[in-house]
């Protein structure tokens, strides 16, 4: 077996009392679309928060590849190439979307190779021929280039998230942290962000992708592991979890023929 | 690095060509009057609101800076002001300067004021928003109260400045000019660093400083750098302005009012924008001077400067330059579809008397526009 690209291991984080995370293992294996899937309170947010560097870990180690990253700053989980999405989305609202995109541009050069020695003029104008370019690519791939001028605040909800997957984009990172995708998005915009993701990962982008909609998950992801009171359930491939009764008993709150069955 | 604003910025604004000319040219009408306004002002009374206007000019740009872009608003840039006068007083004692020499403090002035901006700034920004500001008030207070208490400050008493045997009729002139030139200076810095990658970074920590930070930007090193500048600009500005009053006390250089002023006239002109402090500092300044000379009650400057802020706050809080900036682009744009509306009514007019029929009409229109 290969080392997995990201590891979160026996990751424990409590909030006073709350036990967000208990004894949690999670892999996310390079090159594929891994699925967070859990109850309301589960722990799925708080596992993104300790792997991007927003928590600190009780106890437990995160890897990415080989480097343990366990407490490093936010900062640093993104220059080792942790790009990361917010529930509730976080954009810039007084920038214009093309601003938007050039405040993470500055960290292009890690992924391209390219001018090792570019020059730091820190009074250059912001965003250089090739990082617009390249930032209109992407606006273009996610289909909001239209508003590159007009200020991040007016873009519908929808928008903001694609806005938002387009600017963690910028800096070409290895692997991409979804929080709900689809959550608020109309049914179009929700197959119109999946083909988005599929087509991401065909070029080598990972994903772990925490989501409610089951239909998205199950049709996304190659793998889906499942989270309860901050511990892992089960794991595997989605049609295998669709009907793991461990499942079904804790994330789908039991099926209603299930409830009938254990009432008889 | 020679980039310039080439292919994509222009392709977008190509329709903004003439508003651009415009701007140039009201800028340099604007610094050909600055310039000028001495000589064809050559009263002191007169010259002497100039001097002050331009200090504040220099100093709302520079508080613009740093408040402005990143929205820290900070109530103590009256430090930096009071540092770089009592650097400019302490220096021209010790060393008995006098004559145009003194003027070779101001630069010392500024660098005393932005090391005393790097302590600060650690301490302060560890805190965001409105707990800055507070913090920021009681740094005031703890500077204040040491020029009152140290005796290198000479306490209460204050430091006096080298009397110049210059010409009264023009005493004023030099100290105008260099006002001048640093606020000129200081304003295009203030542009040169909006349109930055370093000022996108302020602008996106304003927006939301948790998410810069994940983006891999080092907040606390950009914010402090902003500092930094700014506190550098207003500490000359302290220097020069003791030489031109000639004292400095705990109390006129630590002024908390001069805080307040140039947050008012960022405010009025629009807050992170180049041209508002500017404007509002040539508004608000010489409007107050007016006030006091004109009226011998004192209290009457600063009830009618309160109100104004108040007037500010609820007619219009992002300030003029926005506000009228967003009032023109849609005046334009009613003009513009206005005049498209009378193309097409025209268009259809003559396409009916040569009785054509209509459909192709309405999509030449837009072409004719074009």
């Amino acid at each position: 077996m290969t080392t997995p690209l990201l590891r979160a291991d026996h990751v424990s984080k409590a909030f006073g009392g709350v036990h967000a995370l208990n004894d949690c293992t999670v892999e996310v294996d390079k090159g594929t679309i891994t699925g967070l899937i859990g109850p309301n309170g589960s722990g799925k947010t708080t596992l993104f928060n300790v792997i991007t560097g927003y928590e600190r870990v009780d106890s437990g180690d995160v890897f990415m590849g080989n480097t343990k990253i366990t407490n490093a700053p936010a900062q640093r989980a993104f220059t080792l190439g942790i790009g990361r999405t917010f529930q509730l989305t976080r954009i810039f609202p007084r920038l214009t979307v093309m601003e938007n995109m050039l405040v993470a541009a500055h960290h292009r050069d890690r992924g391209h190779g390219r001018g090792r020695s570019r020059t730091r003029n820190p009074l250059a104008g912001a965003g250089a021929a090739a990082d617009r370019r390249h930032a209109m690519d992407l606006l273009e791939f996610t289909g909001i280039a239209g508003y590159a001028t007009a200020l991040a605040g007016t873009l519908s909800y929808g928008q903001r998230k694609l806005l938002e997957l387009s600017y963690v984009l910028v800096a070409d990172p290895a692997i991409v942290l979804l929080d709900e995708p689809a959550g608020g998005v109309n049914p179009s915009l929700i197959n119109h962000i999946s083909d988005k993701i599929r087509a991401l990962n065909r070029q080598g982008t990972t994903f772990l992708v925490v989501e409610h909609n089951m239909e998205f998950v199950m049709g996304l992801c190659h793998a889906v592991t499942v989270l309860d009171y901050g511990t892992v359930v089960a794991t595997g491939p989605p049609e295998i979890i669709r009907n793991d009764p461990r499942v079904l008993d804790a994330y789908l709150g039991l099926a209603e023929e299930d409830d009938d069955a254990s009432g008889q | 690095m020679p980039v310039r604003d080439g292919g994509g910025w222009a392709s977008g604004r190509r329709g903004l060509r003439p508003a651009l000319a415009w701007r140039g040219g009201g800028i340099l009408v604007l610094l050909a009057a600055a310039a000028a306004f001495p000589l064809v002002f050559t009263n002191p009374l007169v010259t002497t609101i100039g001097v002050d206007t331009m200090i504040f000019v220099g100093a709302a740009s520079a508080w613009n800076i740093f408040s402005g872009y990143s929205g820290y608003i900070s109530l103590a840039h009256a430090v930096f002001f009071g540092c770089g006068a009592y650097t400019a007083g302490i220096a021209s004692r010790d060393w008995n300067l006098n004559g145009n020499v003194i003027f070779a403090m101001l630069p010392l002035a500024g660098l005393v004021a932005a090391g005393i901006a790097v302590p600060v700034g650690l301490i302060a920004l560890r805190v965001r928003r409105h707990t800055f500001m507070v913090v920021t008030i009681a740094i005031f207070f703890i500077f204040q109260l040491m020029a009152f208490n140290f005796s290198f400050t000479s306490g209460t008493s204050g430091i006096s400045a080298p009397f110049l045997v210059w010409d009264p009729q023009t005493f004023n002139n030099p100290f105008y000019y260099l006002a001048l030139a640093i606020a000129v200076a200081t304003a295009a810095l203030s542009w040169l660093i909006r349109r930055s990658r370093f000022g996108l970074q302020l602008r996106a920590i304003r927006d939301d400083e948790g998410r810069t930070t994940s983006l891999g930007v080092r907040t606390m090193w950009v914010k402090l750098s902003a500092l930094v500048i700014s506190a550098f600009v207003v500490g000359m500005l302290g220097a020069l302005w003791f030489y031109f009053i000639a004292q400095v006390l705990p109390a006129s250089g630590f002024d908390p009012a001069f805080d307040l002023v140039i947050v008012l006239m960022a405010f009025l002109g629009g807050l992170g924008t180049v041209a508002g402090p500017v404007l509002g500092a040539l508004i608000i300044e010489p409007a107050q001077q007016y006030f006091t000379q004109q009226f011998p009650n004192a209290y009457l400057s600063q009830i009618t400067l309160g109100a104004v802020f108040v007037a500010v706050i609820v007619l219009m809080p992002r300030g003029l330059v926005p506000t009228v900036g967003e009032k023109l682009t849609s005046w334009r744009a009613k003009r513009a579809s206005r005049a498209a509306a009378t193309v097409q009514a025209a268009g259809r007019r003559k396409t009916a008397l040569a009785a054509d029929p209509g459909p192709a009409v309405d999509a030449s229109a837009p072409e004719n526009l074009r």
